[in-house]
């Protein structure tokens, strides 16, 4: 079944088996394992990417529902050398230790405070209308759908306080 | 070159105190944060390779029978397949960590539901999966087994009992005790990569990519598993996505990836999905633990009795050592301990990070803090009264012990001296307590080779089998390095995780770090003495920094001294006499204050500190992570964490990361980490201790106890899920 799919600014045409995911469709034909597969299951947010600006979790779609999308992945956030100050501040606050579910964090991450900027509530924001502030509190909050299990989530937290004070 | 040490006596010297380079303890960034972070990390599941097709597991349906496989010609003819494979090598389970030896193995018969007893290859991920799930599997002829802990046959692990004085007569004298039962439930590592490997062959060599935690042993099990000889097989694994004790042993993918791989000449991707990790892989076992404490009337105590039941498969001999830090942590003359196995077919039980501390020091300190209470002292003034001076039974002294000072710093930091009396403190519809627990863990040296070398332009190059699974490998490894050999951090290459390079002790049992890092040190020394040689200066007298050798008032560039040259040492580290000599042991202290909501019974952590002695820090970024994702599993142990076994068959109910609750960013507050300075001669070289470990070992009580402080409520069986708080409200 063929799809075209706007990946990381590039259109890429695919010709995939239809109950291809749209996760495997990045990491088994399209060379991008940076998206990581945790559960499959929609239960890990290991798989986060963005779809039209807004993050998803990449194994619970199949690649065929895309057709016209555009989907960024953590490859196209940054790359060694050339990091988005997410990433920059992930590696100085060791918001990982072993990374398998470092992508998935970043990509969440990016797309959060883009939520959080168009005044997107959460479920410990006060007021429905007017926004959050950018506490600790509504990180967690938002980052909870992205298990880790190394547990680096205080130091994600103060990555991701890091990089929005830097206008991440 | 090889260099060998065997660590038979206290290293006093503390060499890496004088090092001009400054990098050891450092909160050094990792040096491959930028793959990770970017997603250009390769793990197991990840390498593309020519012609390279998938399998899929299937599992036994129940819990005891001969595997029928029913459709199995109807399934090999689905579009893609290629092959269905029920193999008389593939694992019946893991095999243990260091078991250097291929476990139970057999498709023929089911031993536990969940078991893996075929594997489906087909051209694509799909068109496997679809196939795998199509396959008919019935048992025949099974019989009714054990799958209940409280009533299987149990055997007493005679080894383990302890029967020192008369703790009986302890417990009837004493001005207080305490006799209590608590239980734990089975656990979960749930790293967030599912194991996966794929399997290549060229000719009768194998390459498998794996992700392990300790590959020279995983390297022989795989070759026993498969009756080939060691030299044909290579094991790949740089990055490992988590293991927490689950990647020690050689699990079932990777059998069943090289034993397609073979049959089909094309290298096989296997993957185990989530289901699968929960349901094939290890559990940390369930236990039943009875603590009594006997006491005078200043809480000093005289007995201490630890009592437990574990249970495993058929088969295996790993029962999870509960009482491993109950020898060690409190005094008492009269002691009494004991260990029973229950025979049952659940799935198979092993490490899980801490295995035995993680539960027993836990249990221990829910104990101590009931005794607190029953003396009616402060729980931090209760333990400082019963550290002992020299080893219990042993009476050995002990290496660096900073015990003590980690209770009273933490106390200090966290704020202790506010604790709020039981049931007092009360926030809104919130109930506020304050809870502490000691933590230990035993510290061990572990064989482990690495070769160093300096090459001609001034950097150097680390080469060894060593795992990096989140721990800080690649950094630590660099650092030392680096100050040994007065090199930059970025002029020192790592390279791990291979089997083609020196075997290291692994990942495991927290002595990564410290066996790998003395390894790395030996080698390092050895270089420096030639480097000395060729300056014709005794190796002391030089002073190595930013690729410049400082000696006699003279300096050279390290690029003059090498002329061209590389200088290539192996460093090979074996335990000495310095690990029976003295006991050898981590210590720290937990703090927590939770808040109880008074209507529901849900329990949040609103702050935690831990303060830890681990000997030297290698790196204090890297180091504090680990004790962190250690507190986190205990946040996690003490709250939500339980692995559910269905009582008529013994399988796994809450299989998937949904159902299996480990804690999530928000039920962690931003946990803080004191590490106190402490150097332990009698350790290693590097005078580091293990530190991957400690975090998690004791750290639910802390949360348990302050349950207790918040609400009046003991929750003797784990996790205290809301319905156990709620009935005592
Ligand atoms: S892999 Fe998609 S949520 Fe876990
Ligand atoms: S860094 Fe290992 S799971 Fe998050």
């Amino acid at each position: 079944m063929q799809t075209n799919v706007i990946i990381n600014g590039t259109q890429r045409r695919l010709e995939l088996d239809p109950r291809t995911t749209l996760l495997d469709a990045l990491r088994h034909h399209l060379g991008l394992s940076g998206s990581k597969k945790g559960c499959d299951h929609g239960q890990c947010g290991a798989c986060t990417v963005m779809v039209n600006g807004r993050r998803i979790n990449a194994c619970l779609t199949l690649a065929c529902m895309h057709d016209g999308d555009e989907v960024t992945t953590i490859e196209g956030i940054g790359q060694p050398g050339n990091l988005s100050a997410l990433q920059e501040a992930f590696v100085s606050e060791d918001g990982f230790q072993c990374g398998y579910c470092t992508p998935g964090q970043i990509c969440s991450a990016t797309a959060m405070l883009e939520e959080i900027r168009n005044e997107w509530p959460s479920h410990v924001t006060d007021d429905l209308v007017g926004g959050a502030e950018l506490t600790n509190e509504e990180i967690s909050e938002r980052m909870s759908g992205n298990l880790c299990r190394c547990s680096a989530y205080p130091n994600i937290v103060e990555a991701i306080r890091k990089a929005a004070g830097k206008g991440a | 070159m090889t260099e060998q040490f065997k660590m038979d006596a206290p290293a006093t010297e503390r060499r890496l105190d004088d090092m001009a380079q400054g990098l050891v303890g450092a909160p050094l960034d990792r040096p491959e944060g930028a793959l990770k972070v970017t997603g250009t990390a390769t793990y197991a599941n990840e390498w593309q390779i020519e012609g390279m097709v998938h399998g899929v597991m299937v599992r036994a349906p129940g819990n005891s029978g001969r595997v029928v496989l029913s459709n199995r010609e109807a399934v090999a003819k689905m579009p893609g397949v290629l092959s269905v494979i029920q193999d008389d090598r593939l694992l019946r389970n893991p095999a243990q960590g260091t078991a250097n030896k291929a476990p139970v193995q057999g498709a023929q018969h089911a031993t536990y539901l969940g078991q893996l007893i075929a594997i489906v290859v087909a051209e694509s991920f799909e068109q496997a999966r679809h196939a795998a799930q199509a396959l008919k599997v019935t048992l025949e002829n099974g019989e009714m087994v054990p799958v209940d802990p409280a009533t299987a046959a149990v055997e007493p692990q005679e080894d383990q009992t302890l029967d020192q004085g008369n703790l009986d007569g302890a417990m009837s004298e004493a001005k207080h005790s305490v006799d209590v039962v608590y239980t734990t439930p089975s656990h979960s590592s749930s790293p967030m990569e599912p194991h996966a490997s794929i399997a290549s062959w060229e000719g009768e060599d194998l390459t498998l990519r794996a992700s392990y935690q300790m590959l020279k042993y995983n390297r022989n099990e795989l070759a026993d598993s498969l009756r080939i000889h060691p030299d044909r097989v290579r094991i790949i694994s740089p990055y490992v996505g988590g293991g927490f004790g689950s990647k020690l042993g050689l699990a079932p993918e990777a059998v069943a990836a090289a034993i397609a791989a073979k049959e089909l000449g094309r290298p096989v991707s296997v993957a185990l999905h989530r289901q699968q990790v929960y349901e094939a892989t290890m559990r940390r076992s369930e236990t039943r633990q009875r603590l009594r404490l006997a006491a005078d009337s200043d809480g000093r105590l005289s007995g201490f009795g630890h009592d437990a039941r574990v249970s495993n498969l058929p088969g295996e001999t790993f029962a999870e050592p509960v009482l491993q830090a109950s020898h060690f942590l409190y005094a008492g003359a009269n002691r009494k301990m004991s260990l029973e196995l229950a025979r049952l077919h659940r799935l198979c039980a092993g490490s899980v990070r801490a295995p035995g501390e993680a539960v027993g020091v836990t249990v221990v300190e829910n104990a101590m803090d009931e005794l607190a209470h029953e003396v009616g002292i402060d729980p931090v003034e209760l333990r400082l009264r019963n550290i002992p001076e020299k080893d219990p039974e042993s009476v050995k002294d002990y290496s660096s012990r900073r015990f003590r000072e980690a209770l009273q710093s933490g106390a200090e930091i966290f704020g202790w001296a506010k604790r709020p009396g039981v049931k007092e403190r009360r926030d809104g519809e919130w109930l506020i307590g304050y809870g502490m627990a000691s933590a230990a863990r035993i510290n061990a040296l572990m064989e482990s080779q690495a070769r160093v070398t300096l090459l001609p332009d001034g950097t150097a190059r680390v080469e060894t089998d060593m795992t990096d699974i989140g721990t800080g490998t690649y950094a630590i490894l660099g650092q030392i390095a680096g100050d040994m050999l007065g090199l930059p951090r970025d002029k020192v290459d790592v390279i791990l995780g291979d089997t083609n390079l020196p075997p290291a002790a692994g990942s495991g049992g927290s002595w990564g770090a410290s066996s790998s890092g003395t390894s790395v040190y030996i080698a390092c020394e050895a270089i420096r003495r030639q480097l000395a040689d060729r300056l014709d200066v005794n190796e002391h007298d030089l002073m190595l920094k930013d690729a410049r050798a400082t000696y006699a008032n003279q300096t050279k560039a390290l690029t003059d001294v090498l002329q061209g040259d590389e200088i290539a040492k192996l460093g090979h580290v074996l335990p000495g006499e310095t690990s029976d000599a003295v006991r050898q042991a981590t210590f720290g202290a937990y703090f927590a204050e939770v808040a109880v909501h008074a209507a529901s019974g849900e329990t949040r952590v609103r702050r935690m500190h831990g303060s830890f002695a681990a000997g030297r820090i290698l790196n204090a970024k890297t180091a504090r992570s680990q004790c962190l994702g250690g507190m986190t599993f205990g946040i996690g142990m003490a709250l939500t964490e339980e692995l559910t076994f269905d009582p008529r068959d013994g399988h796994v109910v809450n299989h998937n990361l949904a159902e299996y609750h480990i804690p999530v960013n928000a039920d962690v507050p931003q946990l803080t980490v004191e590490l106190l300075e402490e150097r332990d001669d009698w350790a290693s070289p590097l005078q580091a201790k293990g530190i991957g470990e400690l975090g998690i070992c004791g750290a639910a009580a802390a949360i348990t106890n302050a349950i207790y402080n918040a609400t009046g409520v003991r929750v003797r069986n784990y996790p205290a899920t809301l319905d156990k708080v709620i009935v005592g409200l």
